[in-house]
């Protein structure tokens, strides 16, 4: 008897959650749908309005966006480009989009900002659905799945839209070309050069890598030692060695503290990766150590140990900037709208004030633009950039 | 004979064979890095480890009971999380307060842990397992995407900054105070009882379900003690923060002779595993073993110590069987 009472009280419970289930499911559907609507809609109707607010932002956040944005070249009037980034509520994503708007508006053009609630790829299906039907010419997204996008996007082209994307790429059958933030080669360049230049050419060096499994980080370290092996610049320094500190604070702090105690005659420590580079910083800057830090890094995290002073211990480091990458991707989907370029390499086309650019080969058999050498972040500007991203 | 005793001195206490394993590892250690035992490097050490140390200690009340608790790094990112949001949205800059905050919140998620083990007999690895995602999600979900770092917790971090005496400080507290607690109290003594036979503690008037909450109770509180301490001492509040350390904790507490089936371990022993593995971790980098190789390294020399002390314990328990015979 009593089982049978809590046998039925059980089906009763699970029938009343899957009827939950299915009740919230669909709620949350409509509401998605009526809300990517709203905010289209929104879009449209004030699109002057959002031209003065994206100037205004412009020009509180740099004088380079502000210049970029005047100077727009080729002529977008009456088109309609939209931008889609990884996720709402982040400083990173805020800063692309206010680069995009800036030269899309300035050539006269419209922009439409998709915003996915979540960084997830279904997110973005979505948006790009919508984006067909709303009929636009060109999309400019920043993946958040490389191939899950594939169907979507593909929809999208046979529909005569421009896709290209930028910061985080698809596939290569799923886009005219990507809008790279920085090629292997010039992190690496600027890294060496980054390294030369604070050990006054010759000594020491170590660098702090994330995993030795982490692919970017592996091309980078790559690219250094070989431009470090060509050229006869870089004949005194000395790599002593490629630490890895696998992206946590404590495994990152234990390898500098090694680094410290075995190389006593290190100058510098390279750290390409934002978590090593945030911990390396801090052991440098507690011990009061005369090593010098360099690498890339978020500037958020990095503020409170950059400076020229022999009480910061990283005079400088690098990341892209988030403003002039949103940027190249409106020139790029400008010039794919009018026909400048298709996204075959070799192409090139002018950027506004940016220069000229040429779309080259990828490695993954699709084609790419490089952005150029990566942002300095130093004592003059991390004060403006920490709040930012 | 003189020589037997010695001997057998040395085997009759685990800890006295941890003892030897930790000099064995300093002596080579510096042979092949001479200043491995100066004061700061030693300073270090402790500094750098001592989130594992401390939740150590919690995870052996939780083993002595014959349980398991796997969420503790996400309690410890919850928390830590917690506090650096605080920070960084100018909330609260108090460091005492954070402090007890998150040893609060750490507390709570304990007693959870505790009473779901305990009265809904959910299996402690299985329960502990649900709410390592749980806990982890919400330090994602706290942390709104943003981290906390360098200048967010400027005034914060110098408790725990290298050369301050904050992290000495709790790790001295915390094993004074359980080396109390589990030797001579009523708390200590219910947790060894219940962990080396529940049926027998329960007729004999020790209330089970009580002394395991306690348990858990005691991770959680030191593991969100730990999130402030954390956030205090890498300067840097990140969801995904000691990802994957609760098998680090786990293994200090078996080296430092703790048995998975409850009953048996000491804070001492603990304190010397855990110890282990920090020069463990500290020494690796340091002999000139290629980064790639580390933990495989790492992995052998916890098995090595690990059989080392069944060995040992097998040997007591022969001497203490030959002594029953006489």
């Amino acid at each position: 008897m009593k089982k049978k009472v809590i046998s039925i009280m059980l089906s009763a419970v699970m029938a009343a959650a899957l009827l939950a289930g299915c009740g919230s499911s669909s709620s949350t559907t409509t509401t998605d749908t009526s809300s990517s609507e709203t905010e289209t809609a929104a879009e449209e109707t004030a699109s002057e309005e959002t031209t003065e607010a994206a100037a205004e932002a412009a020009s509180e956040a740099g004088e380079e966006a502000a210049s970029d944005a005047v100077a727009a070249s080729g002529d977008a009037t009456g088109k309609t480009f939209a931008i889609v980034v990884k996720s709402a509520g982040n400083p990173y994503n805020e800063k692309e989009i206010e680069g995009f708007q800036a030269v899309i508006e300035a050539a006269g053009g419209t922009c439409v900002v998709k915003e996915p609630e979540a960084a997830t790829a279904d997110a973005q299906v979505s948006a790009i659905q919508s984006l067909i039907s709303q009929g636009v010419d060109s999309i400019s997204i920043a993946a958040n799945d490389e191939n899950a996008l594939q169907s979507a996007l593909q929809e999208a082209m046979d529909a005569g839209i421009q896709v290209s994307c930028f910061d985080s790429k698809v596939n290569a059958s799923s886009r005219a070309t990507f809008v790279n933030q920085a090629g292997t080669q010039e992190i690496g360049q600027t890294l060496m050069d980054a390294v030369y230049d604070i050990t006054g050419g010759s000594g020491q060096w170590a660098i702090l890598s994330a995993t030795s499994q982490a692919t970017n980080q592996n091309a980078w370290i790559d690219a250094m030692k070989s431009i470090a092996a060509s050229d006869e610049k870089y004949a005194d320094l000395e790599l002593v060695e490629v630490a890895y500190g696998d992206d946590e604070p404590q495994k990152s702090t234990d390898q500098t503290q090694a680094l410290l105690s075995n190389y006593p005659d290190l100058k510098v420590i390279c750290a390409p990766t934002t978590v090593g580079i945030a911990a390396a910083a801090k052991v440098l800057q507690d011990q009061g150590s005369s090593v010098k830090l360099t690498g890339l890094g978020l500037p958020s995290e990095m503020a409170e140990y950059i400076g020229d002073d022999d009480a910061h211990s990283c005079p400088y480091m690098y990341l892209w900037n988030p403003i002039d990458l949103g940027q190249l991707a409106a020139y790029t989907s400008i010039a794919l709208v009018n026909g400048d370029i298709t996204g075959t390499a070799g192409d090139s086309f002018t950027a506004g004030d940016m220069g000229d650019y040429t779309v080259v080969e990828a490695d993954d058999g699709g084609t790419e633009i490089i952005l150029g050498a990566p942002f300095r972040f130093d004592s003059s500007n991390i004060d403006e950039w920490k709040d930012i991203y | 004979m003189q020589k037997k005793s010695i001997w057998k001195k040395l085997t009759a206490s685990r800890e006295a064979s941890l003892v030897i394993v930790l000099i064995v590892l300093c002596a080579v250690v510096s042979i092949f890095s001479p200043n491995f035992l100066s004061p700061t490097n030693i300073g270090q050490i402790f500094r750098n480890n001592a989130l594992i140390m401390v939740m150590a200690v919690g995870m052996l009340c939780v083993l002595l009971t014959g349980g398991i608790d796997i969420s503790i790094t996400s309690i410890l990112a919850f928390s830590g999380m917690t506090v650096g949001m605080l920070l960084k949205n100018e909330i609260l800059s108090n460091t005492f307060l954070l402090f007890v905050i998150a040893t609060a919140i750490g507390l709570g998620c304990g007693i959870l842990n505790g009473v779901i083990i305990s009265k809904g007999k959910v299996t402690p690895i299985i329960c502990t397992m649900g709410f390592m995602y749980i806990w982890r999600g919400l330090a994602y979900v706290v942390s709104n995407s943003s981290w906390a770092s360098g200048s967010d917790v400027a005034g914060y971090s110098d408790f725990g900054k290298d050369g301050s005496a904050g992290p000495y400080v709790i790790l001295i507290v915390v094993f004074v105070l359980f080396f109390i607690l589990m030797k001579w109290t009523k708390f200590g003594r219910k947790i060894y009882a219940v962990g080396s036979n529940a049926e027998a503690a329960r007729i004999s008037g020790i209330n089970v379900d009580r002394t395991l909450t306690s348990a858990y109770a005691v991770m959680g509180m030191l593991s969100g003690l730990c999130g402030a301490l954390s956030v205090a001492i890498y300067a840097s509040a990140q969801p995904n923060m000691q990802y994957g350390k609760e098998m680090d904790v786990i293994a200090a507490c078996v080296i430092g002779g703790a048995s998975m089936n409850g009953g048996r371990g000491t804070i001492v022993g603990t304190f010397f595993g855990a110890l282990i593995m920090a020069i463990i971790a500290k020494a690796l980098p340091l002999v000139g073993i290629d980064s790639i190789a580390q933990n495989t390294v790492k992995g052998v020399i916890i098995l090595a110590v690990v059989i080392l002390n069944v060995v040992t314990q097998r040997m007591m328990d022969r001497q203490n069987l030959e002594r029953r015979e006489m």
